[in-house]
């Protein structure tokens, strides 16, 4: 009971895109085809949920213990950094199916604040997570942004075909558009 | 290019927030209001500039394969420092930028000026790129939050413009994605009729 509350709370009520304002580079980045939309999540959802963990045991078992929590930034992106790299050689050999499916999303993520930000919060003193809860955090998170992803690029597909006035072509019309989406999330506001 | 141009690009041409659409994490997320726009937008520049006269000082001995986390390495330092600095003398700013400060390390706009810029171009240029880029952020951060905070609460680096409430809508997520959608738009037309 305890993780599906948590699974809604990410997934709707504190959407990482539209109520966090984390990872809105690939969101407004990639999102102008449901297919590559689909492939980024994937990508997202499979590095977060590693992050979470890794940097979970790193900041309960390495930064808490020797007091060094100052260092929590370099350490969390130094392991985004390398897990990614990581990931990106062992899928290569793997999986070539699935490399060919994430291969061009995966460098995206080393600078998609959205994970650096989960591995952050999940540790979080006030959430009080133990290391399941976390990695159940980071899953949902990552389910919110592909919810969010993938919603925003079957409307942008159809945005090309829409007469937008001049000024607001490309980006201008995408953000309204997303402001308008978070507008129908607030309506979550509140669930749990 | 004189150095002029090369400073002042970061306000409408090449804005970071209008036209390249880079870090616009922290741009939506902690412009709720101007004084909170104005701290990003500095402590930014603080960690762009830094990290500019670093990587172009450091630029020759770094072999170029290793460059990209050795850079990363150089700004999360700088980061760092902000964030202690911060939390020390501006606990209040610390407090409503929260989680937003550890991911400038993130913000696109450093890694990316590091990278096209301070590792190709000597130290002068890259501090006045620094500061032109990083004044450029935080001239968007304020202008975007000093929107919000007029439309939603009616008041304006905390001075009240007009009684009564504002519309609340400004304040909370939807209005940051809408009021940035305008303002890319309005730059868009100031950029047509000055380049």
């Amino acid at each position: 009971m305890e993780y599906i509350v948590i699974i809604i709370g990410a997934v709707f009520v504190n959407n990482i895109v539209l109520a966090q304002f984390l990872g809105i580079c690939p969101y407004l980045g990639v999102s102008a085809r449901v297919s590559t939309a689909i492939g980024m999540s994937g990508a997202v959802m499979f590095v977060m949920t590693l992050a979470t963990l890794v940097t979970f045991l790193i900041y309960n078992y390495i930064l808490t213990p020797f007091e060094i929590t100052y260092l929590q930034t370099i350490s969390y992106i130094l392991v985004v950094a390398s897990l990614v790299q990581m990931v990106e050689i062992i899928l290569k050999k793997v999986s070539p199916a699935l490399f060919q499916a994430l291969g061009i999303f995966l460098p995206l993520i080393v600078t998609n604040c959205a994970i650096l930000g989960v591995t952050i919060l999940a540790v979080r003193e006030d959430y009080g997570f133990h290391l399941l809860e976390g990695v159940v955090f980071a899953i949902g998170h990552a389910l919110g942004f592909a919810l969010t992803i993938i919603l925003f690029a079957g409307i942008r597909e159809h945005l090309d075909l829409v007469d937008v006035p001049k000024g607001m072509r490309g980006a201008p019309a995408a953000l309204v558009v997303a402001g308008i989406l978070a507008l129908a999330f607030m309506g979550f506001a509140n669930l749990v | 290019m004189g150095q002029l141009q090369n400073f002042s690009k970061g306000f409408v041409k090449d804005n970071p927030v209008f036209v390249l659409l880079l870090g616009l994490c922290p741009a939506l997320g902690v412009t709720t209001s101007a004084y909170n726009g104005l701290g990003m937008g500095l402590a930014t520049t603080f960690v762009l500039l830094s990290s500019n006269i670093v990587v172009s000082l450091i630029k020759g001995f770094i072999p170029s394969k290793v460059r990209i986390p050795s850079f990363i390495v150089v700004i999360a330092s700088f980061v760092t420092i902000t964030e202690l600095v911060m939390e020390a003398f501006l606990p209040a700013l610390y407090d409503s930028l929260g989680l937003f400060i550890p991911l400038i390390v993130v913000n696109c706009l450093v890694m990316g000026r590091a990278e096209a810029f301070a590792s190709k171009n000597n130290t002068l240029s890259s501090i006045v790129d620094g500061l032109g880029m990083g004044l450029g952020f935080a001239f968007a951060l304020t202008l975007l939050g000093g929107v919000r905070e007029i439309l939603g609460a009616g008041e304006i680096f905390g001075l009240s413009l007009f009684a009564g409430d504002g519309m609340l809508v400004f304040v909370l997520a939807p209005g940051a994605f809408i009021g940035l959608g305008y303002l890319v738009a309005l730059n868009n037309i100031v950029k047509k009729k000055l380049y």
